[in-house]
């Protein structure tokens, strides 16, 4: 599914990675591990095909429409809401039954109740889990988590937590996080990054 | 089909966040007004309707360049434009959306300078008001890419009038070509070039603007 070799990423002179080499199969599960600035944010921006290696190679089985991508920020408009948010992206994804999915995964993210809301109205928290919902609205055959758990409260970690238990063998996931004891039983591959 | 629908949803997106933000269309329709005024009172007495026809074209291409700025503002907060790349949508539908979005403010915006400017200097005929909105199609084609572009780069209040501003000049002269000329057609067909030429360049070329080859 994803084959990285002799990966290496620069900015300018700043060598952010270096020599990365892995191979995950179809629904395996990554775990991307390391301190701040060890490079995860950039490795999975490369996997997600929103940047390019400097040298070497990744290559990902799966069309980007299939990709679903978790960044640090939540990717949606603040200016409008849960809704048409998603209802926004589930038109670009061509979500089949779009009305349904966007109801079903609001209503398990919790954010059902505020679905007519701005999200500029939202908590950080509130956000994230919209984020996730947009992440997850075209059913993705390989999702990318960038710190899926950060601003989330332990409620909001509990409703991420099963969704990976859900989601762990069923589909590709590589997942970066400070906290890996938190998943670290889902992941058949660990990442630790310099 | 699917493109068009993408388009429409895009543009719908932009109008609704502007309606909803205010951000862009007050400033443009307060900056066009104002500048006019500024222009009556600083033009001197019987300096003729020509250089009033100048200064109108000024006023257009820097109200066009407010509203630019600010075009990709909705897509940099809470890095949307990620989002937006990454949909398997044609990443060209992007860039039509927006200019379509833009488009919409700048005429938005005329319906009120145009009579303001008749009211205070000279009054625009029929073959004047298609060159406007010829040219308001280009101004909005390259520089929708062109806010991209700026947006990309760390200083783009800076960078968009210095890579804008030299690619309006044939819409000057075409602008201004077409509302004193004794053949304003020759000026049109200018303005027609330019749009077919420069939009199909900017819808070709934005996918590479936007992703890291």
């Amino acid at each position: 599914m994803i084959r990285a070799a002799g990966l290496e990423k620069r900015y300018g002179s700043r060598r952010v990675l270096r020599g990365i080499d892995f191979e995950l199969p179809r629904d395996g599960f990554l775990l991307v591990t390391g301190s701040n600035g060890s490079g995860k944010t950039t490795l999975l921006r490369v996997i997600a095909g929103l940047a390019a290696p400097t040298r070497g190679k990744v290559q990902v089985d799966v069309h980007r429409g299939r990709v679903g991508f978790l960044a640090h920020e939540p990717l949606v408009y603040r200016a409008l809401t849960a809704l048409e948010n998603l209802d926004l992206f589930g038109r670009l994804y061509r979500v089949p039954e779009r009305r349904e999915r966007i109801g079903m995964l609001l209503e398990r993210f919790g954010l059902w109740e505020v679905r007519s809301e701005r999200v500029e109205d939202y908590s950080r928290g509130m956000s994230q889990r919209l984020a996730l919902c947009r992440a997850l609205l075209h059913d993705p055959e390989l999702l990318i988590l960038d710190e899926p758990y950060a601003s989330l409260d332990e409620h909001g970690a509990g409703l991420l937590d099963r969704e990976l238990d859900e989601l762990a063998g069923a589909r590709t996931l590589v997942v970066s996080t400070h906290d890996p004891a938190r998943i670290e039983l889902l992941a058949t591959q660990r990442l630790v990054l310099a | 089909m699917t493109y068009l629908a993408d388009v429409a949803a895009l543009t719908r997106k932009d109008l609704r966040v502007e309606l909803r933000a205010q951000d862009t269309l007050p400033a443009m329709l307060l900056f066009v007004l104002s500048t006019l005024v500024v222009f009556h009172f600083a033009l001197p007495e019987g300096t003729g309707e020509d250089a009033a026809y100048g200064l109108l074209w000024v006023a257009i291409v820097f109200t066009a360049l407010l509203g630019l700025a600010r075009a990709w503002v909705p897509e940099q907060e809470h890095g949307v434009f990620d989002g937006l790349v990454l949909a398997p949508c044609d990443r060209s539908a992007i860039w039509v959306g927006k200019t379509v979005a833009t488009l919409a403010f700048l005429l938005a915006a005329q319906v009120v300078a145009l009579p303001a400017f008749a009211l205070f200097f000279a009054p625009l005929d029929a073959v004047a008001l298609v060159g406007v909105l010829l040219a308001d199609i280009g101004i909005c084609a390259v520089g929708s890419l062109m806010a991209a572009m700026a947006a990309a780069g760390r200083a783009r209040e800076l960078l968009l009038p210095l890579l804008l501003l030299p690619l309006s000049i044939p819409l000057i002269v075409g602008g201004v070509g077409s509302a004193i000329s004794t053949e304003p057609e020759r000026y049109l067909l200018l303005l027609a070039l330019y749009d077919g030429i420069f939009a199909v360049l900017s819808w070709a070329s934005f996918e590479y603007v936007v992703t890291e080859s």
